[in-house]
């Protein structure tokens, strides 16, 4: 029955005619479910892989509707369902679901087409979006736990709930609109509202190739999208991979073509700023011995 | 039964679902309401928004935890991570009960995210069974199993779902939530008397009642949770209180969720027949 419930639906969102093993869907149905006076075995069968499909369908739609903005709703609605067959649910809950998204769509471009680039970041920052929202937090640093340590070889860490994401487009744009549109639901109609979504659709499929750097963070249990300076990134990436700050400061820091060393007053301020928002995790005897 | 070994020897009153609309009005207000219902689920993660609004309703509210993916139905064990998340929430939340569905959704660790009717046969009986008592055992915390709405029957069911109920509960010594809207969909999907359901269920062994509204399509009727209770399902309440007595009672409400004090109303609804049942028990 498994099977059958994680089926396909055809394109007009019905049972299809034929069972997972290749046999009429009727005769399938009918071997272990009975009929009633109203409703036949592949009609009883039909309702609970319909609500299978709509199920997930939601889900997807929930959690991904910069996606959905990106590719249109028939386009999307179709790399769902091939998604889903290719990679089903395996957790015991949906906030889970779309966690093989980003590396399914790189390996299957087909199903975004000529937007894979900005699909492929739209997933990474709608994914970041959720692993920010309910992941961990530790206790932060307090000051007294650094002072007078050895500051090149300080391992810092940060919250787990940070999410450092390198993106070819600016697609965090896109993304606090659609979250704008969809908060709007007092003020306007659905029609309106879908317009408005068609209009922001159609800008994105102008946007320009543009390279952002972004922590996807938390203040106050809610989430929020940080722009970040390259060398910032490169920093906060090093600290992230367990880097110790001598370490991370030269592997980040080194001066790249183009690319001009930030001033010291700057990676002070950023510090100040990262310690400020509570990125960094209480020590906890995690200094590194050299 | 108000309080029995199902439900932690607790006797709670009605509560309704803690559902994310409602949040805002219950922590700037702070409705009297006698406990709430969880989806365990919902509060099975590192962090974030979700723990942080469960620790302030918990400073405040007794709650209890309610279940929809742990598939006591399904042939494989029980999920690990599962489990293991599931006992830092009971910890965390200090629930009574815990309750879940007698159903499966699983299969090879793909999971359909319903509730898949049973098969009613006395070897999956004998396995759900075996599967309650694991995770009891696991948690430490007595067990509900709740009956859930299904839309089809199958060929080789050895007995009906009630019997099929009692002996999962008989053989795993577990307790049950019994829905009376689900006996009420399910009794209309299938042509059973639901008076006969709730007139078999064992009344000594009931730990919860929950009570819901549902929607009506041409050829059978939907679990949907959308609408407020309907007299027929207040009717199945009426006689399951007059059998059990006064019990923990929950209305459900998750779809087209109208306003806190709209939903608190309608589960209110219940205290005249639960004033009823503690007289008939009192006699």
């Amino acid at each position: 029955m498994a099977r059958a419930v994680m089926h396909p639906l055809t394109r007009s969102e019905n049972m299809s005619g034929t069972a997972p093993n290749g046999e009429r869907m009727k005769k399938y149905a009918a071997r272990f479910i009975k009929p009633n006076d109203r409703l036949t075995s592949f009609e009883r069968l039909e309702i609970y892989n319909k609500q299978y499909w709509f199920r997930l369908f939601s889900g997807m739609i929930e959690d991904f509707p910069g996606l959905q903005a990106v590719l249109g709703n028939r386009r999307f609605d179709e790399l769902c369902k091939a998604y889903l067959q290719d990679c089903p649910s395996r957790s015991f809950t949906l906030r889970n679901l779309g966690r093989d998204l980003e590396g399914w769509l790189k390996k299957n471009p087909r199903w975004a087409g000529s937007r894979q680039a900005v699909a492929v970041d739209m997933v990474r920052l709608e994914w970041a979006d959720i692993e920010a929202f309910d992941g961990k937090a530790e206790p932060p640093l307090k000051p007294e736990e650094v002072a007078g340590s050895a500051g090149a070889n300080l391992r810092l860490r940060l919250q787990p709930y940070i999410q450092l994401l390198n993106l070819h487009y600016p697609v965090d744009t896109l993304v606090l609109k659609i979250k704008r549109l969809n908060e709007d639901t007092e003020f306007s109609s659905n029609a309106f509202r879908e317009r408005r979504k068609r209009k922001q659709v159609q800008a994105i499929a102008r946007l320009k190739p543009a390279r952002i750097f972004l922590a996807v963070h938390r203040v106050d249990y809610f989430v929020y999208f940080r722009r970040l300076e390259e060398n910032e990134y490169q920093l906060l990436a090093a600290m992230q991979q367990g880097k110790t700050l001598g370490q991370a400061v030269q592997q980040s820091l080194a001066t790249k073509k183009n690319v001009a060393p930030p001033e010291l007053a700057q990676v002070a301020g950023w510090f100040q700023n990262w310690a400020g928002l509570g990125w960094f995790c209480a020590l906890k005897g995690n200094r590194s011995r050299g | 039964m108000p309080a029995n070994r199902f439900n932690g020897f607790t006797n709670y009153g009605i509560g309704i679902g803690l559902r994310s609309p409602h949040y805002h009005h219950i922590l700037t207000r702070k409705p009297v309401v006698d406990w709430f219902e969880i989806i365990s689920e919902n509060y099975m993660v590192d962090g974030g928004r979700p723990m942080h609004l469960l620790d302030q309703i918990l400073e405040q509210y007794r709650v209890v935890q309610h279940g929809v993916s742990m598939y006591f139905g399904s042939a494989e064990k029980a999920n690990r991570e599962h489990l293991r998340r599931l006992k830092e929430l009971v910890k965390r939340t200090k629930t009574p009960w815990v309750s879940d569905h007698l159903c499966w959704g699983s299969v090879d660790g793909r999971y359909t995210h319903d509730l898949l009717p049973m098969p009613y046969t006395f070897e999956a009986a004998r396995k759900t069974a075996q599967k309650v008592r694991e995770v009891r055992d696991f948690l430490e915390v007595p067990i509900a199993v709740e009956n859930v709405s299904s839309y089809a029957e199958f060929h080789v069911s050895e007995m009906t779902e009630w019997e099929f109920l009692n002996e999962v509960v008989e053989r795993a010594d577990c307790g049950i939530l019994l829905d009376v809207n689900n006996i009420y969909v399910s009794s209309q999907n299938h042509s059973f008397n639901p008076m006969t359901y709730v007139d078999s269920v064992p009344a000594e062994r009931v730990a919860q009642i929950h009570i819901a509204g549902h929607s009506k399509y041409e050829k059978y009727i939907l679990d949907t949770h959308d609408h407020a209770v309907i007299d027929p399902v207040w009717k199945l309440y009426d006689r399951a209180i007059q059998r059990v007595g006064h019990t923990a009672t929950l209305l459900e409400w998750d779809d087209n969720i109208p306003t806190f004090k709209e939903v608190h109303n309608e589960a209110l609804k219940a205290n005249r027949f639960l004033a009823k049942g503690v007289l008939a028990h009192a006699v």
